[in-house]
């Protein structure tokens, strides 16, 4: 013990551990990691900080200038000039100001703004419980009566119309209850029998005798006062709620055991998929009253949203198909092992795991859909890409705006899309069952 | 769908048709094919009755007749003395040229991007990743649009390029060394010139061009050599261990005989010059078919990003560990090992991106660009009032156009996937 005491010094607690060098913590070493770990990503780094300089540099005022009060492009330029010196460049958002029912409504009456509203509003609410598995499931009865609503109020006219083709659905499901216990084939045979039938006999007669005795009606509004975000909306998802039925019975065909039905199937989905969505419009547009017996003439929202849910049925079916494809082999045989007929072992085993593999391609397919109802412009429809900005700039007081217009449509197309597409990442994690 | 159960010992009866699943497949395939047939019998019924009202019966005779218009951009020779079905010819070239360039862009910018997407460095990710998103999420044709607008109102008149005699200088100066110029109406690029023409050969189709002929031919030998040079590298490399220096060897065969041949041609570019109020002497490409191209291309570049991303990491971490283990450099583990597995992945939505773009190309109406359906479906469809015999005929060729292009990558498709056995 002694000898320790002679010794000149001895530390008897720890010292503190020295901070890390500077390059090795925080920023720096992030920085380091992240941006300047080799010469090539060096270089890299300096070009993206070029790019994000250069279009700050060049966006940034011309964003900062923008106007919104004004009557006209030249009076934005005025005051651009006024407030920031002559040569200063800025946008003219008056334009979409003075303009955005137009964009959002197209040609529709502006006393009657309130039925697509309302209509956008229940849609949501129709859309909620097939969105989110949470909410109550006696919301899905008003999902599906909710087409019928919207297109009596978005074209206006008699209610019972609208009213007799659902008592034709209410009949044809009866029929197919009462009958579907013999057969399931039965079943559908009476319901589409009873359905075609109610419609070509009865509805005539009953409409008129209820039209005159409770004549509810709206004003009704023309397909060509459609135009704008209420038409890409309409069309986009009219077209998404009939392809995705369609789609699945065309995968289902394409994978049939029977030869006939697996020919026409492949035929359909690799006709539709080898020609581009304008020739089919123009089919739309120009072919589909020769097709028709003369003299019938329908609506041409109803003719381009028709060939529009073809089109996207095609491809959805070889989006299921692939995840027909997908399915495990033993997943088809303990449905036959555990004695389930088709139907049911597709509404049961199959379907619903095929479904799941499905939903990024199925939603990319709807985003391709929304994106795809702008080309309704070359059919003569006011699409809000092209057609609406046109007819405000055939405006003398808005010639020669065009990036407000292009930014505000891209932005509102953006946040539909990319809202689509996040909602489909977060179904697939919910429903992914795997354990990873 | 098979049954155990007897065969029942009795004779035939109708309700079998429908409860034994011996016929009924049977049964639903006949009254599927009665009932198609059927609704095609009423449709054709229906087209032939309203047709004959309208006094005109379907007859493809029109295409034979003058066509009476002007097409801006033609790759072939044509006037409005030509016929329709020249003019659709015309499109057809037209529609093809574009996807082509649309697509080779598409890929490069593509992989470029999609490659970046992955790369660690933060900004540069992050900076893909909003431009994969922007362009993913909005319709093609606003890209068109925007890129038709940008043509036509940033950029200068092609007279802003006048020298000023006073001060010696222009208003706007030209790009890349004085060769290329983009004005409000076209862009001015160089054009390729032969001093020492082989010449034409004129066919009723086409004039096809010896000089680019005689290049094609030697380029496809000089590939050919070289093919068979790396063949021998790699024999050499299996039986010795030790691979042959070859890549100035493949550089000698592949540019040597083709700069000799240049040289030989006298091949030199001619640049475009201001001659009174516009440029000639060089190409002039219509900002039409630039607007349609750069749309196309930076669009389907954001989807090909993605599936380039997607085909890479789909490539699990242990096979670079294991390449890295082997002692495989990172540039040899990305090349012999990621990427013909990755290649594997991303064929086929690539080959569906293809078709995209290729029928995406009919948006071409939208700035103006003659394509087939500028043509045939337009301006012969409104002249000749054929709706039917028109649209029916481009519908065929564009299914015609997908299916070849399917086929043509589905060979290849076949070279790179796993050979199983």
């Amino acid at each position: 013990m002694t000898a320790s005491s002679q010794r000149p010094f001895v530390r008897t607690n720890m010292l503190a551990p020295e901070p890390p060098p500077t390059a090795q913590t925080g920023l720096v070493k992030w920085l380091r990691e992240n941006m300047f770990s080799s010469w090539l990503n060096t270089l890299l780094t300096l070009a993206g900080m070029f790019i994000v300089y250069y279009a700050v540099t060049h966006f940034y005022p011309w964003f900062r200038h923008g106007v919104w009060n004004a009557a006209s492009l030249a009076e934005c330029r005025q005051i651009i000039a006024a407030e920031f010196g002559e040569g200063a460049t800025g946008a003219c958002w008056a334009v979409i100001r003075d303009r955005w029912t137009q964009y959002i409504f197209g040609f529709y009456p502006a006393d009657l703004f309130w039925r697509p509203v309302l209509t956008f509003v229940l849609m949501l609410v129709a859309v909620a419980p097939i969105l989110f598995q949470a909410l109550p499931r006696q919301m899905l009865w008003f999902s599906i009566i909710f087409p019928l609503v919207a297109i009596w109020l978005l074209w206006g006219g008699s209610v019972w119309p609208v009213a007799m083709v659902a008592v034709g659905f209410g009949l044809g499901f009866l029929a197919m209850r009462l009958l579907a216990p013999i057969g399931v084939m039965l079943g559908v045979a009476a319901a589409a029998l009873t359905a075609v039938l109610f419609w070509m006999f009865l509805t005539g007669p009953i409409d008129d005798a209820l039209s005159k005795v409770v004549p509810i009606a709206l004003e009704p509004v023309e397909s060509r006062n459609f135009g704008g975000f209420l038409l890409a909306i309409t069309l986009g998802a009219g077209g998404i709620a009939m392809s995705l039925p369609l789609g699945i019975i065309l995968a289902l065909g394409r994978q049939s055991d029977m030869f006939l039905i697996k020919a026409f199937s492949v035929g359909f989905i690799e006709f539709i998929r080898g020609v581009p969505l304008i020739t089919l419009l123009f089919v739309a547009s120009l072919l589909l009253n020769y097709f028709l017996p003369p003299g019938t003439n329908f609506d041409i929202i109803l003719r381009v949203m028709i060939l529009v849910t073809l089109f996207s049925a095609a491809y959805i079916a070889e989006v299921i198909r692939g995840g027909l494809a997908a399915l495990p082999r033993g997943q088809y045989e303990a449905a036959d092992a555990l004695g389930l007929d088709y139907w049911k072992a597709q509404r049961f085993i199959i379907l619903p795991q095929a479904l799941k593999i499905s939903i990024p391609g199925i939603v990319s397919t709807f985003i391709g859909m929304f994106k795809d109802t702008t080309l309704v412009t070359f059919v003569g429809l006011f699409d809000p890409l092209k057609s609406i900005p046109d007819s405000i700039r055939a405006d003398f007081a808005w010639k020669g705006t065009y990036w407000e217009h292009f930014l505000f449509v891209g932005a509102i197309f953006f946040i539909f899309n990319f809202s689509m597409s996040r909602y489909a990442m977060y179904l697939e994690r919910k429903l992914k069952r795997d354990h990873r | 769908m098979t049954s155990a159960s007897d065969a029942p010992d009795h004779g035939f009866r109708l309700s079998q048709l429908i409860y034994d699943t011996r016929y009924r497949s049977l049964t639903i395939q006949v009254v599927t094919l009665i009932l198609v047939m059927s609704a095609f019998w009423w449709l054709v019924n229906n087209t032939i009755t309203n047709l004959t009202a309208l006094g005109k019966p379907i007859n493809f005779g029109f295409l034979w007749n003058r066509s009476g218009y002007d097409i801006a951009q033609y790759l072939i020779p044509y006037s409005n003395d030509s016929t329709h079905a020249r003019a659709a010819l015309v499109g057809l070239i037209n529609t093809l040229w574009v996807s082509t360039l649309g697509c080779l862009t598409a890929t490069v910018l593509g992989v470029f991007v999609g490659v970046l997407r992955l790369s660690h460095n933060w900004l540069v990710a992050r900076l893909m990743t909003i431009y994969v998103e922007t362009f993913r999420n909005i319709p093609v044709l606003l890209w068109i649009l925007v890129a038709m607008a940008v043509l036509t109102e940033i950029t200068p008149s092609p007279n802003a390029y006048k020298v000023n005699p006073t001060t010696g200088e222009a208003a706007n100066s030209m790009l890349l060394f004085d060769s290329v110029a983009f004005t409000n109406r076209y862009t001015a690029i160089p054009a390729a010139q032969f001093d020492r023409s082989l010449g034409v050969i004129d066919t009723p189709l086409a004039p096809i061009s010896l000089n680019f002929l005689a290049i094609a031919v030697v380029l496809g030998a000089s590939i050919w050599v070289n093919r068979k040079l790396l063949a021998r590298a790699a024999k050499v490399q299996d039986e010795t261990g030790k691979r042959p220096v070859t890549w100035w060897k493949s550089l000698a065969i592949l540019a040597g005989p083709l700069v000799v041949l240049l040289v030989a041609l006298g091949f030199h570019l001619v640049e475009p010059e201001l001659k009174g109020f516009n440029f000639t002497g060089g190409t002039n490409v219509s900002n039409s078919f630039v607007a349609l191209w750069a749309g196309l291309s930076l669009y389907t570049a954001a989807f090909i990003a993605e599936i380039v991303r997607a085909g890479i990491m789909a490539i699990s971490k242990g096979q670079t560990e294991a390449a890295f283990a082997l002692g495989l450099r990172p540039g040899r583990t990305m090349r012999l090992v990621v990427l013909p597995q990755a290649l594997r992945v991303i064929v086929p939505p690539l080959i569906s991106q293809y078709l995209n773009l290729t029928k995406n190309s009919s948006l071409a109406i939208a700035v103006g660009y003659m394509d087939l359906r500028g043509t045939l479906g337009g301006i012969t469809l409104n002249q000749t009032g054929r709706e039917l015999e028109a649209i029916l005929l481009m519908m065929l060729i564009y299914l015609a156009l997908s299916l070849s292009i399917s086929g043509l990558m589905n060979i290849f498709n076949a070279s790179v996937k796993l050979k199983e056995r």
